[in-house]
């Protein structure tokens, strides 16, 4: 299947999951959000150019904030991990060429440590202006770096479990035929 | 000018980003004017064809706690029903006016429209319901909604042609006149963020009795709800230190995590109210 095509679907999914199973669990306790869909950005391949990067992202957000009707709170977000992408994965990539050898970044192109790295650092940034957005609204210190601390850790749990049971098959490519 | 030029081509990835936040802080801060033109237009329906697809499943699974609370409805209507009463004393008898015509006609102040809930949630800190019923079935803004068994449930924000957003009580935002049932006092409630099915009533003075499992009912105060309405039960009291009030904490007589259908409470005599408070308005300016 094609990169494009994968996206596509990868694009439904993720929205429909966040809306139709994470929005609808009963919630735990009123400083656990669990959140996943900003996986499809962190997913999306290592060749794509930056702008179009930032465009898919404010696409996803605004697409969750058109089922939320809370329109700009994770468009926000979005954008921001999309911006910070590229230069994290330029810091902790640490094969050399592994950009060009692998479609896109996961356990076993850049290795489980920086890519947990690369993982926990977006989603805490996600997590953190999600949160700032919302305490803007309503809110108080000690309840926003609590939101924030429990929910990223409840999503970094969710995405785990996501990469164990979704193995992503990664082919390595080769400039010579 | 070259610079200018250069500049752009160089931090263009940047200006971008910046593009970009900056249409969404737009979103964020001019939520409601943005809401109304996005909602209206194409958002609502697609957002609402979406919701109804999955609604179709989950209301099926939802059906027998839908119909327990059909029945439980019904009970109350029924037990409204002027045979259900008797005259005790044998002397009087119930006379039949035959007069045709009505002098007195009543006139009707609210009508309720049934609507279908289609996507709800709960674990948002602003949570809204989506209806499917819209401006082509007689919705507008500003009309109240009630669960089956007639509690309250919150406000119509935004309606497109064949779906209508509700805010519900859990809602930072929301805030409806209310009064204890028992001692008639008035306050308004309003949500923490904290509990689902858990508001909060504020403005009750600390001398007034108020004790655990008194009703709290609409004030009728508002153009929204007639008076009376269930908004629920007080389920804890806590004493706020630095004001002459109490927070009372309400348990919700709605169970807003099973709503399917709800009644939107359409007021036909909002109009001259509303005229007259804006006369006053305008001679106090």
């Amino acid at each position: 299947m094609s990169s494009f095509a994968k996206n596509i679907i990868r694009f439904c999914l993720f929205i429909l999951v966040q809306i139709y199973v994470l929005n609808q669990v009963p919630p735990l306790h009123e400083l656990v959000t669990p959140y996943l869909y900003f996986l499809f950005i962190l997913w999306l391949p290592f060749k794509m150019g930056r702008r179009t990067l930032m465009v898919l992202a404010f696409a996803i957000g605004f697409c969750l904030d058109c089922f939320t009707k809370t329109y700009g709170l994770h468009t926000a977000p979005c954008v921001l991990i999309a911006y910070v992408r590229p230069f994290l994965i330029n810091l902790l990539i640490s094969q050399e060429g592994a950009e060009s050898n692998y479609n896109e970044p996961s356990i076993k192109s850049m290795g489980f440590t920086p890519y947990f790295t690369y993982v926990a650092i977006l989603t805490l940034l996600h997590h953190t202006m999600l949160y700032f957005l919302q305490a803007l609204q309503a809110g108080g210190y000690l309840y926003f770096i609590l939101k924030v601390l429990i929910s990223t850790a409840v999503s970094l749990l969710l995405i785990l479990l996501t990469e164990l049971l979704f193995v992503r098959k990664q082919r390595f490519r080769t400039n010579t035929v | 000018m070259r610079n200018i030029f250069l500049f752009i081509r160089i931090y263009f990835n940047f200006i971008f980003f910046l593009f970009l936040m900056g249409i969404s802080f737009f979103m964020l801060f001019n939520y409601n004017r943005f809401h109304h033109t996005v909602y209206s237009s194409t958002a609502g329906e697609i957002t609402g064809k979406v919701n109804k697809q999955f609604n179709d499943v989950e209301y099926y699974f939802k059906l027998k706690r839908t119909n327990d609370s059909l029945v439980k409805a019904n009970a109350v209507l029924y037990n409204k029903l002027k045979q259900d009463f008797e005259l005790p004393d044998t002397v009087s008898r119930l006379a039949i006016d035959t007069l045709r015509i009505d002098t007195l006609p009543f006139q009707r102040k609210y009508l309720y429209l049934p609507a279908k809930v289609v996507g709800n949630s709960v674990s948002q800190t602003n949570n809204y319901l989506q209806l499917h019923r819209g401006s082509l079935q007689g919705v507008t803004a500003d009309l109240g909604a009630t669960d089956i068994n007639n509690a309250v449930v919150g406000t119509v924000v935004d309606v497109s042609n064949n779906y209508c957003v509700v805010m519900s009580l859990l809602h930072r935002q929301s805030n409806i006149s209310a009064k204890l049932k028992k001692s008639g006092e008035t306050g308004s409630i309003i949500w923490d963020g904290v509990q689902p099915n858990v508001v909060i009533l504020k403005d009750i003075l600390k001398d007034v009795k108020v004790s655990r499992g008194d009703t709290i009912i609409t004030s009728g105060f508002s153009d929204k709800f007639p008076y009376g309405l269930v908004i629920g039960t007080v389920m804890g009291i806590e004493n706020d230190k630095t004001s002459s009030t109490f927070i009372i904490k309400v348990k919700t007589a709605a169970n807003f995590y099973n709503l399917q259908f709800v009644y939107i409470i359409n007021n036909l005599q909002k109009g001259e109210p509303q005229q007259l408070l804006k006369s006053v308005k305008k001679t106090n300016e």
